[in-house]
């Protein structure tokens, strides 16, 4: 049993967590209006530019001479995942659960026998990660998007991992980043990167002949363009994404913490007060009956 | 005209246009081409100019792109522009001090990337500079 002091000094810890806690909520969610209309504005450009490619990379189907970023390497041997994850914690399943799936991918794939890379994007997945996998972790990037995740940042990360690919060090490349859906809900997405992935969907007929694309000036010099483009605009878009799903994660964790420590206030008050009238019964009995017993 | 085709423009930042169009014509690096609805399927490099949207047989709407790409379907046209923005919004200062930056661009440029990069920004705001007296 607590006495009435520890009580107090309970109620009055509980109750400055609730004001930062409830704080926090409001600052995520502030940052998440900011993040999301980022996201969401980011969308259209990001789903044309792979529309774009992927009738490029259809039309060159079979063909060599395409660029490599976008055909890959040709094997299947060594993969790098790009972990989009947070600097930060406090954000509910957030990190975990981008590391469950990191962390189930590798296990598959180290179980086919391929070579497994993680690129880490966020702090909080390179640690999560590295008690497991340490040893297959490479050289990542941290505290990107403080103030906002700019394209220049993206496009660091996906320098990165050209030059990566063009040292040979992976034949395969998957982002899994966090979709934004809701404030509360995000939905974990594997995204594949190099080689670019073709859609099943045919090309459409065309006035009974197969629609053959024309390109201006040339296919070479248009994908020399693209592709690199390309990668940067989707990891620029999945950098956003997963921004706006941390602020989203955020503002409901701490949403519910909030809750919580306003239970938990009502708890221990409704425990002080009753061992305060404890208390004061008991004195009054020992006076009465010290009374009594005059 | 019963038949459209519909016209879409996007920015990194975001989709600016998306309408049923009769015609558009966009300033392609081999040449300003216009697409009609049935065009033969196409991809090319944009380069910076203005994008002319017609309803009927009228300019609806100038957009200044300062480069990209377009697909041309035969029921689509999609422009991705690095950026864009109405003809109207332009300004000759503005113009004009994209010109200076350019300019001075061009003169601390050292490498040949940045040289690239600063020739390019000079042909935008040429190109801008174009625009605003039209």
């Amino acid at each position: 049993m607590l006495s009435l002091k520890d009580l107090r000094l309970r109620i009055t810890s509980v109750k400055s967590t609730r004001k930062i806690t409830s704080a926090m909520k409001m600052v995520a969610a502030s940052k998440l209006r900011r993040a999301q209309a980022a996201a969401e504005s980011a969308r259209p450009f990001a789903q044309r530019m792979e529309r774009m490619l992927g009738t490029l990379a259809a039309s060159l189907a079979g063909q060599s001479g395409a660029p490599r970023l976008l055909a890959g390497s040709g094997r299947d041997r060594v993969h790098l995942i790009v972990m989009v994850t947070a600097d930060r914690g406090l954000c509910g399943g957030f990190n975990s659960s981008i590391v469950r799936e990191v962390r189930r991918m590798t296990g598959d794939l180290l179980a086919e026998g391929k070579q497994v890379k993680i690129l880490p994007v966020g702090r909080k997945g390179r640690e999560q990660i590295r008690r497991d996998y340490g040893a297959h972790l490479i050289d990542g990037f941290e505290q990107l998007g403080r103030r906002g995740i700019t394209f220049p940042e993206a496009d660091q990360v996906a320098n990165a991992v050209t030059a990566l690919f063009e040292a040979e060090e992976f034949d395969v490349c998957t982002v899994v980043y966090n979709r934004f859906q809701s404030a509360i809900a995000q939905v974990v997405t594997r995204q594949q990167l190099i080689p670019f992935p073709l859609s099943a969907e045919p090309q459409r007929e065309f006035g009974g002949a197969r629609a053959v694309t024309e390109f201006e000036p040339n296919e070479e010099d248009i994908l020399a363009y693209l592709v690199p483009r390309n990668l940067a605009v989707q990891m620029f878009r999945s950098m956003l994404e997963s921004q706006a799903s941390e602020q989203g994660a955020r503002m409901t964790a701490m949403d519910n913490a909030t809750r919580n420590a306003g239970d938990m206030i009502n708890r221990l008050t409704m425990q002080y007060n009753r061992s305060r009238q404890a208390q004061i019964t008991k004195e009054l009995i020992e006076i009465i009956s010290g009374a009594e017993a005059l | 005209m019963d038949e459209h085709i519909h016209f879409e423009l996007v920015s990194p930042a975001k989709l600016l246009i998306s309408a049923a169009v009769d015609m558009v014509v966009v300033p392609g690096t081999e040449g300003d081409f216009g697409a009609l609805p049935r065009h033969a399927p196409m991809i090319t490099t944009v380069r910076p100019g203005v994008i002319d949207v017609y309803t009927g047989t009228k300019v609806s709407s100038r957009i200044f792109v300062s480069g990209g790409f377009a697909e041309v379907t035969e029921d689509r046209v999609t422009v991705l522009a690095e950026e864009a923005m109405p003809v109207r919004e332009l300004t000759k200062d503005m113009a004009a001090a994209r010109k200076k930056s350019a300019k001075e661009a061009l003169d601390d440029a050292r490498t040949e990337r940045e040289r690239i990069l600063a020739e390019h920004q000079a042909a935008v705001a040429e190109a801008m500079d174009a625009a605003t007296a039209g």
